[in-house]
């Protein structure tokens, strides 16, 4: 196993980085045998790479658009084999801070050749990051939910979610194509989603966004209760008695 | 010189007489006096609108008249020592008062037999509490509370920028060296500006001009992703301005407008002269959702005051945000730099 050289995937979203990083990785070739698998310039390019070409190793910048680092570590660990990631980031920032203290491995740039090829050495002995070290770490919201879905990991983008909600073990999404299938928790979802969702039902958050209107609805035993009519999907969901008053909130708004 | 805390002898001296904000605390000033005098005057509610309007068509006159006095003789006026000025625009105002006071009994306005003599001493006392004003406002700006204010106001670059630019001269070492030289140029000259003391105006030619480097920079780093739209064919090179008024603001440009979207934006920077003022406005693309982090208002605030502690004011910075841009609009007095100023 320690023969085959290490695959290493670059991810930068600035063109000269990845080029000197490149150039850094020549430099390491001769001490350690590695390849340069592929380079992305964000964390989305990079997981659309990783499906079909597998590596060791992830070189990754902090800040980028589309998908910054942070959030393509959380992505990276739904792989079948989750690569060791290392960051690289400019600056000495708050998020660094937090890595010293959960032992997140970065290098600074300008990154010194010396550096880069200790820090190859260890990958061997590297494990991929756990989900509870990264959930301590300061992180935006994400931009994408990830599911498996046989081996391959799909990004499903945030603004395409029409609601979460919980069943038994799993969290549906709901787009306006289909549903997906996540193992996520739906308290924890509203928290790092805060304002894009409401709670319409103790199992199911709804974005704003796709809020159409509220329909009330009486049974035949006379008891009434409203019910949540979305864009783009025919369903209509039930709002529990507890989350009514979000009927007069939206509802109000909506109509303006 | 121009500029309030300007003053080279290093104690206060008379305002400036021209200036907008000193004409502005005048006026409300000697308006506020009066109006205290007539409430002072009139016990009855009811005849306080009449009461106000007598005194209104003595004090009006010879307020806009000495103020106007003022604004002529300045030229002259700044360059007194501080207690001749002083004495100076007292025996100004007591003269305009009597001569103007004269005039108006002349035109068959009634002053009272009183008159005279109260209008003299209104104008005298209202002069010395005005100028003790100036005076102590001067020694609270000038000068080392405001140098010590603009000390820490010194506009500073975000290190991530040195460090991302640095990789980036970096990468062009072993294949374009030519290009990786002219970078670091370009990155010495950004750095002598920003260590140099910069709380002396510099004209605004060159303030474009390290703009431009730091653009440069910028480009070399982020390559097609960055455009810039310049329209700066009326600006007045000469003009004086406080130094990094424009480069901090682009830095947020790339930084909030074209950083966080991995396709091209366009910065568009448009400087002229209009009436004698100096406009510089400064347009990036802007996303609500999904941007980087605050750090906007800091630069922002920073630039606003110190264009506050140069021009008072005459200077504005106002920002906005459109449906897809962030706007920033700078508006300046323009003071041309004097020959000896100028640089080779």
């Amino acid at each position: 196993m320690s023969d085959a050289p290490l695959r290493i995937l670059i991810v930068d979203d600035e063109a000269p980085a990845r080029r000197r990083l490149r150039e850094l990785l020549d430099d390491c070739a001769s001490a350690l045998p590695l390849v340069v698998v592929g380079e992305a310039a964000s964390g989305r390019e990079a997981m659309e790479l990783l499906g079909s070409t597998p590596s060791d190793l992830v070189l990754s910048d902090i800040h980028m658009p589309d998908m910054d680092g942070i959030e393509l570590a959380r992505h990276l660990l739904k792989l079948p084999v989750p690569p060791v990631l290392i960051f690289t980031t400019a600056y000495h920032e708050h998020a660094i801070a937090a890595f010293e203290v959960h032992a997140v491995d970065y290098l600074m740039k300008p990154v010194r050749v010396q550096r880069l090829l200790a820090a190859l050495q260890k990958v061997p002995r590297l494990r991929p990051l756990t989900g509870t070290r990264l959930d301590r770490l300061p992180a935006a919201a994400r931009r994408f939910l990830s599911v498996t879905e046989r081996s391959r990991v799909v990004l499903v983008p945030i603004e395409d979610v029409i609601y979460l909600k919980a069943e038994l073990k799993y969290i549906t999404i709901r787009t306006a194509e289909r549903e997906y299938l996540l193992e996520e928790s739906l308290t924890k979802l509203e928290e790092e989603f805060g304002e894009r969702f409401v709670r319409v039902h103790r199992n199911c958050l709804v974005a704003r966004e796709a809020i159409r209107g509220f329909e009330r609805h009486v049974s035949s035993e006379g008891d009434a209760h409203w019910e949540v009519l979305l864009r783009d999907v025919a369903e209509a969901l039930p709002v529990s008695r507890r989350q009514q008053y979000i009927v007069r909130e939206i509802g109000r708004g909506d109509d303006a | 010189m121009r500029a309030i805390i300007n003053q080279k002898t290093g104690r206060p001296g008379l305002p400036e007489l021209r200036n907008l904000g000193t004409v502005l605390r005048i006026l409300l000033a000697v308006n506020g006096a009066a109006v205290v005098a007539v409430f002072a005057r009139e016990s009855r509610w009811e005849a306080l609108a009449d009461a106000w309007f007598e005194t209104a068509a003595i004090v009006e006159p010879h307020l806009l008249v000495g103020v106007l006095v003022l604004y002529v003789l300045a030229p002259v006026l700044e360059r007194l020592p501080y207690q001749t000025g002083a004495m100076t625009i007292l025996g100004l105002m007591l003269v305009e008062t009597l001569l103007l006071d004269a005039a108006l009994v002349k035109l068959g306005v009634d002053v009272g037999t009183s008159g005279l003599l109260r209008h003299a001493m209104f104008s005298l006392l209202l002069t010395g509490v005005l100028l003790g004003y100036f005076y102590l406002r001067a020694r609270a700006l000038s000068p080392a509370i405001a140098e010590a204010r603009l000390q820490a106001l010194q506009a500073r670059i975000r290190p991530h920028f040195l460090f991302n630019s640095i990789t980036a001269v970096l990468s062009l070492v072993r294949t374009e060296p030519r290009r990786a030289e002219t970078a670091l140029e370009d990155l010495a000259d950004l750095f002598r500006v920003l260590m140099r003391d910069n709380r002396q105006l510099t004209p605004l030619a060159d303030e474009v001009a390290l703009c431009r480097q730091y653009l440069d920079l910028e480009k070399v780093r982020l390559g097609e992703r960055l455009k810039v739209e310049w329209h700066v064919e009326n600006m007045p090179g000469d003009a004086l301005v406080p130094p990094l008024v424009l480069q901090p603001l682009l830095e947020n440009a790339v930084y909030h407008g074209i950083e966080p979207s991995s396709g091209t934006g366009v910065i568009g920077v448009n400087i002229f002269l209009r009436r004698g003022e100096v406009h510089a406005i400064l347009r990036n693309p802007y996303k609500l959702s999904g941007s980087h982090h605050g750090g906007n208002k800091m630069a922002v605030d920073n630039i606003r005051e110190r264009l506050a502690l140069h021009f008072d004011a005459e200077a504005s910075l106002e920002s906005r945000i459109n449906r897809n841009s962030y706007e920033v609009h700078i508006r300046m007095p323009y003071r041309a730099a004097e020959p000896e100023d100028a640089r080779v």
